[in-house]
């Protein structure tokens, strides 16, 4: 095998002789040289000559841009793609949009700064490395301060490094490689990875599912689950009558719904004096009251409102529409009637809108008025 | 490394311009003072209570970053921790800014009229804290102890400079481990009886911790500004250079990012749940010209600050130093101003009664601090950290 020198390495006992060692080797001229610590010593960077790392710019401008770039998207999402009014605020509530677009900024800045240093700046990790599993690294990643000079500076010269290095007080040995080592490449799914990989998932399914489906339902866990609230739909140690669900309150009404204000006792005449018809006998509006009239009110009142329909004697027969009674009454007292019911006629307010139940008065204006016809009617 | 003697500057007169600028500053807000009261006693009180407030956190927040330094065992701000020595001497001089607001209580704070307490049950709820009697004895205790724990540790440091013993180093750190858990529980006790029972109101929990981070910013911001002034002109010791300024800017960047993220965790559940009982203290804030204050104060106490000792560099730079330092301090009495005085009017006011206690309060700071350099050293030369302090490097 031909084995190539790749660096000449020299381990140090304190911080302070591997500080001195880098100054040295720094001032000497060499530039391709690394220092190998067990932890990280103050004040290397420049004992190295390192320049200062541009780095914090990636940090500066990815926080910026992740802060930027969520602002935007939960703007968007809140005034123009999802708007919601939550809380009674308006769609943009810049205070809602604060805590996640710091934390977005921060995690933005720390996933590309990581990243930006495993692919550009570390260039990578690298699995075959010549320092790899020497006696060197073993030393440096437990308890002695190292510095090795690569082979390829270009002042290197292996005799006046060695002489060099053992001059500054340093363990000295070199380090070679093989050309088959560094071809070395190792497979994608190695079987410890692997297993890794699925002790890793069991165990975060595992306890995940312990905790989400068991742990939280058992005592101490469960303490979230008893809170002095009353829940949709279930009983409550709240209210006196142990009801969660509680009646309406006294007046309430349906959206849209006008309440009647007159009741069942009221005499139709001093109620239809209280009245006025909103509507003109159009042609539509008596088309929908004959409509109406025909569907609701003929099967007791008969088809021309005399009385006599269909049902003939198996249910109490009205009087007749066309009495002087039923003609005097003003419109309101009709209406009053349709919607109140009256003796064994039931109320048809909740069968017919009070739209319908104008036309229907209309209607049987008409029907009056045909069955009384005068002479001018028919100019 | 060379011996500590030869590079510590013995005491040193204090630039003359310094003690003029201070002595003036006190005298002319003792005119204005003088005059305020005068002229409107009413208006006069709540600038009191601003000053007492402000020359409160300075003292304070000096005594907490020397117990801080003891505890943490911190080495960069040794050479430097007699600078918050002196800063907490002023605790007595608070104490006096007090007094005439113990005598005016009924000028200050609502709960103390016992009609106003009859007739309100919140207020009737919250008597048996917020009366005057216990009000009186929270007080003596609270800066009774402060003023003890002050004493205590400068004892100790003094003594060290003569006979350089270790012991009053442990002594110290003991005092610290037992001073740190009480400050806690007395400053925020102290935030909510000066500051939050103007409006009793309100509530807020969060209010204790929200004095406490403008009180450490404003004692820090106050210690760098003369650190870094002092060492320019040649104070302190040979060789102070941008590895010992760094640490000053980089915790001034640290805390005030903290009262950021308090201040706003404060608006925030408040404008979230939007509930009249707490929403009011802000809408105040917000009405009839105090939200350019709020604004100011978003701008002025973090924005700005946080971009100006945001990168390595500034926070090494003496000139940027100096000039983030001034902001802080102008902007912690912005901040107490926009606590206070919306209780004292509904718009905000401003003329000499609002510059009378300012300049008063940081007059006080200088000439204290150059009577204090007269009489002891300014570096804690027997303080057994300090050779590690002057050799600090990042």
């Amino acid at each position: 095998m031909d084995k190539k020198l790749y660096a000449v390495t020299a381990l140090f006992k304190t911080p302070n002789d591997i500080i001195a060692a880098a100054k040295a080797v720094r001032d000497a001229g060499y530039t391709k040289f690394d220092v190998h610590t067990p932890y990280p010593v103050h004040g290397m960077d420049r004992a190295m000559g390192l320049k200062e790392t541009k780095l914090g710019f990636v940090t500066l401008a990815a926080g910026i841009l992740g802060a930027v770039g969520m602002i935007s998207f939960a703007s968007w999402v809140a005034s123009v793609d999802y708007p919601q009014v939550i809380g009674g605020k308006p769609y943009w509530s810049w205070p809602a949009f604060v805590p996640v677009t710091y934390e977005i900024a921060v995690l933005s800045a720390v996933l590309l700064t990581v990243g930006a240093m495993i692919t550009f700046f570390l260039k990578f990790p690298n699995n075959s490395h010549p320092l790899h599993d020497t006696r060197y690294m073993k030393a440096v990643s437990s308890d002695t301060f190292g510095i090795a000079i690569q082979a390829d500076d270009s002042k290197f010269n292996e005799q006046e490094v060695n002489a060099f290095l053992k001059k500054l007080g340093g363990d000295v040995e070199p380090i070679y490689y093989t050309e088959e080592f560094l071809n070395f490449k190792p497979q994608m799914f190695e079987p410890k990875f692997i297993l890794l990989l699925v002790g890793v998932a069991l165990v975060a399914a595992g306890g995940g599912y312990f905790t989400w489906n068991k742990l939280l339902f058992m005592p101490p866990f469960d303490w979230m689950m008893e809170q002095p609230r009353v829940n949709a739909q279930s009983k409550s140690e709240f209210f006196a009558d142990g009801f969660g669900m509680r009646p309406p309150v006294e007046g309430t009404v349906a959206r849209g719904f006008i309440p009647y204000p007159y009741k069942a006792t009221d005499r139709a005449d001093s109620v239809g004096a209280l009245l006025a018809n909103p509507f003109l006998p159009t042609k539509k509006v008596l088309e929908l009251g004959k409509q109406k009239y025909f569907t609701f009110c003929s099967p007791c009142h008969g088809n021309f409102g005399n009385g006599d329909s269909r049902l003939q004697g198996q249910f109490p027969n009205p009087p007749t529409l066309h009495s002087d009674k039923v003609r005097q009454w003003p419109d309101g007292a009709i209406f009053h009637v349709i919607t109140v019911g009256q003796n064994v006629m039931p109320s048809y307010q909740y069968q017919i809108t009070r739209e319908e139940r104008w036309a229907i008065v209309h209607y049987v204006r008409t029907l009056q008025r045909a069955l009384n016809a005068k002479e001018s009617d028919l100019q | 490394m060379s011996t500590i003697e030869s590079i510590i500057i013995p005491k040193k007169e204090l630039p003359s311009n310094f003690v003029k600028a201070g002595w003036g500053l006190v005298a002319v807000g003792v005119v204005l003072v003088i005059i305020s009261y005068a002229t409107d006693t009413h208006r006069a009180l709540f600038n009191n209570l601003i000053g007492f407030a402000f020359l409160a956190s300075v003292a304070v927040g000096a005594l907490f970053f020397i117990a801080l330094e003891y505890i943490a065992g911190a080495v960069w701000s040794t050479p430097f921790r007699r600078v918050t020595e002196f800063l907490a001497s002023l605790l007595p001089l608070a104490i006096i800014l007090a007094i005439p607001l113990l005598m005016n209580m009924h000028e200050l704070f609502h709960w103390s009229h016992s009609d106003a307490v009859a007739a309100d049950p919140i207020l009737k709820h919250k008597e048996p804290y917020l009366n005057e009697q216990f009000f009186l004895i929270r007080f003596v205790v609270v800066l009774g102890a402060w003023l003890l724990f002050f004493y205590l540790f400068r004892r100790n440091s003094i003594k060290q400079d003569v006979d350089k013993d270790q012991k009053h180093t442990k002594n110290n750190i003991t005092l610290s481990a037992i001073f740190i858990p009480f400050f806690a529980i007395s400053v925020s006790l102290f935030a909510i009886d000066w500051l939050m029972s103007l409006e009793p109101h309100w509530f807020s929990t969060i209010f204790g911790i929200y004095y406490f981070t403008g009180t450490a910013i404003c004692a820090l911001a106050v210690t760098t500004f003369l650190v870094v002034s002092l060492s320019e002109k040649g104070y302190f010791f040979k060789g102070v250079n941008e590895n010992h300024y760094y640490s000053f800017g980089a915790l001034l960047f640290g805390l005030l990012s903290f009262w950021a993220y308090i201040a706003f965790s404060q608006f925030m559940l408040i404008w979230y749940a939007n509930l009249p009982e707490e929403n009011f203290w802000f809408i105040a804030r917000w009405e009839n010209g105090w939200e350019y204050i709020s604004i100011a104060m978003v701008l002025l106490h973090f924005w700005v600050p946080y971009f100006m000792l945001l990168s390595r560099p500034s926070k090494m730079n003496v000139g940027n130093l100096k000039r983030s330092s001034l902001l802080l301090v102008f902007v912690h009495f912005l901040d107490l101003y926009w606590l206070v005085m919306p209780t004292y009017s509904k718009a905000p006011v401003f003329s000499y009664f609002e510059l009378a206690f300012p300049l008063l309060t940081i007059g006080l700071i200088l000439v204290v601090f150059s009577l204090q350099a007269k009489k002891y050293n300014m570096v804690p030369v027997g303080d057994p950290k300090l050779q590690r302090g002057i050799d600090f490097h990042l």
